[in-house]
């Protein structure tokens, strides 16, 4: 799947790594939940960095759409509940 | 392939489906996108040129500021060199409450500074993206039946507006950080020269607030202890100006 960090471009990551992301993701969501915008800033640093050191960066004639997007590392607590109103930032796995 | 899409995705999306749904033709469609890519590289190079003039307003408030901070240190000086320790101390205060401020400022500076860089990364991917779309654009109508054509326009069209939307929100924080700044820099201006300068710490509880003054408090006895010892040290106690004049 295609992921893109914001402000940095897009990744093709392992389909596998997937329940990984999540695992993140759902770090993400409890550190807004908590209010903690430390633990929001770790999780969405961690979240980057599994991007980046198992996903291939596409270079800048691939003209494709990311299945997920994540936000900058220092996105604050205010704009991190405005985006997660709904789902975390990586798709869960499909329903079997 | 997931069978959901994260939020950010959909809107990046329902965007720019929305906008190519419009045209029913695949050139038309292709004009229209391309149009609509300049266009908008347009705006993105003007909101980088918008952050970085905000910038630069940013760093003649810091050095202001800088300038505030010496200018109490002197009277600070001063005032001890006219044995009134008690001026000094309120010099001394005023000075640790614009230098915390200061160092916020230079700090938040420094992650602008950051994403100032980021930016202009992110605009010249978007251009590279743009003609790479100019380049495939030829290749989709030269390859595809109209149908295939719409669908490959779609893919292609909604992943450099996913790029475009990256950059403009981008800007849009990079704006938004520098307002935020300029505010604070502008607050602090103001509690300075009106000498109301005791609620420093806006935001924070009372005790926050006592603790803060505590370490300041600290850092002012300090000072006070080093600009005595500096100015014993001088030999006899020189007197300022005033006096001087007062004593002839």
């Amino acid at each position: 799947m295609i992921v893109r960090l914001l402000g940095e471009g897009q990744f093709r990551v392992d389909d596998a790594l997937l329940a990984r992301l999540n695992e993140l993701d759902d770090e993400v969501g409890k550190a807004v939940d908590a209010g903690d915008e430390r633990a929001l800033w770790t999780a969405l640093q961690a979240l980057a960095d599994a991007v980046r050191e198992s996903g291939e960066k596409l270079g800048d004639s691939d003209l494709v759409p990311s299945d997920a997007v994540i936000p900058p590392e220092d996105l604050s607590l205010e704009e991190a509940r405005d985006l997660l109103q709904h789902d975390g930032f990586i798709p869960d796995p499909v329903a079997s | 392939m997931p069978g959901l899409m994260s939020r950010l995705s959909l809107i990046f999306k329902a965007k720019f489906s929305k906008a190519l749904d419009r045209a029913e033709n695949p050139n038309e469609t292709l004009d229209y996108s391309y149009e609509e890519q300049l266009r908008q590289l347009q705006n993105v190079k003007r909101g980088i040129a918008d952050v970085t003039t905000a910038k630069k307003r940013l760093e003649l408030q810091y050095t202001s500021m800088q300038q505030q901070v010496d200018k109490l240190d002197g009277q600070a000086r001063q005032a001890l060199q006219a044995n009134r320790e008690d001026l000094a101390r309120e010099a001394l205060t005023r000075k640790a409450a614009v230098q915390a401020q200061l160092e916020g400022i230079m700090q938040q500076g420094q992650q602008l500074e950051a994403q100032q860089q980021k930016l202009i990364e992110g605009e010249r991917t978007l251009q590279a993206k743009v003609e790479a779309f100019r380049t495939q654009k030829e290749v989709i109508k030269a390859q595809y039946s109209a149908a295939e054509a719409q669908v490959r326009i779609g893919e292609a069209a909604t992943g450099i507006g996913e790029q475009m939307a990256d950059v403009g929100l981008a800007i849009q924080r990079a704006k938004d950080k520098t307002d935020q700044m300029q505010a604070r820099a502008n607050a602090i201006d103001e509690l300075t020269t009106s000498g109301a300068l005791e609620d420093y710490t806006a935001s924070g509880d009372d005790i926050d607030r006592q603790l803060a003054q505590i370490s300041q408090g600290g850092q002012v006895d300090s000072e006070l202890e080093k600009m005595k010892a500096e100015l014993g040290s001088g030999g006899a106690p020189k007197q300022i100006e005033g006096e001087a004049e007062e004593a002839k």
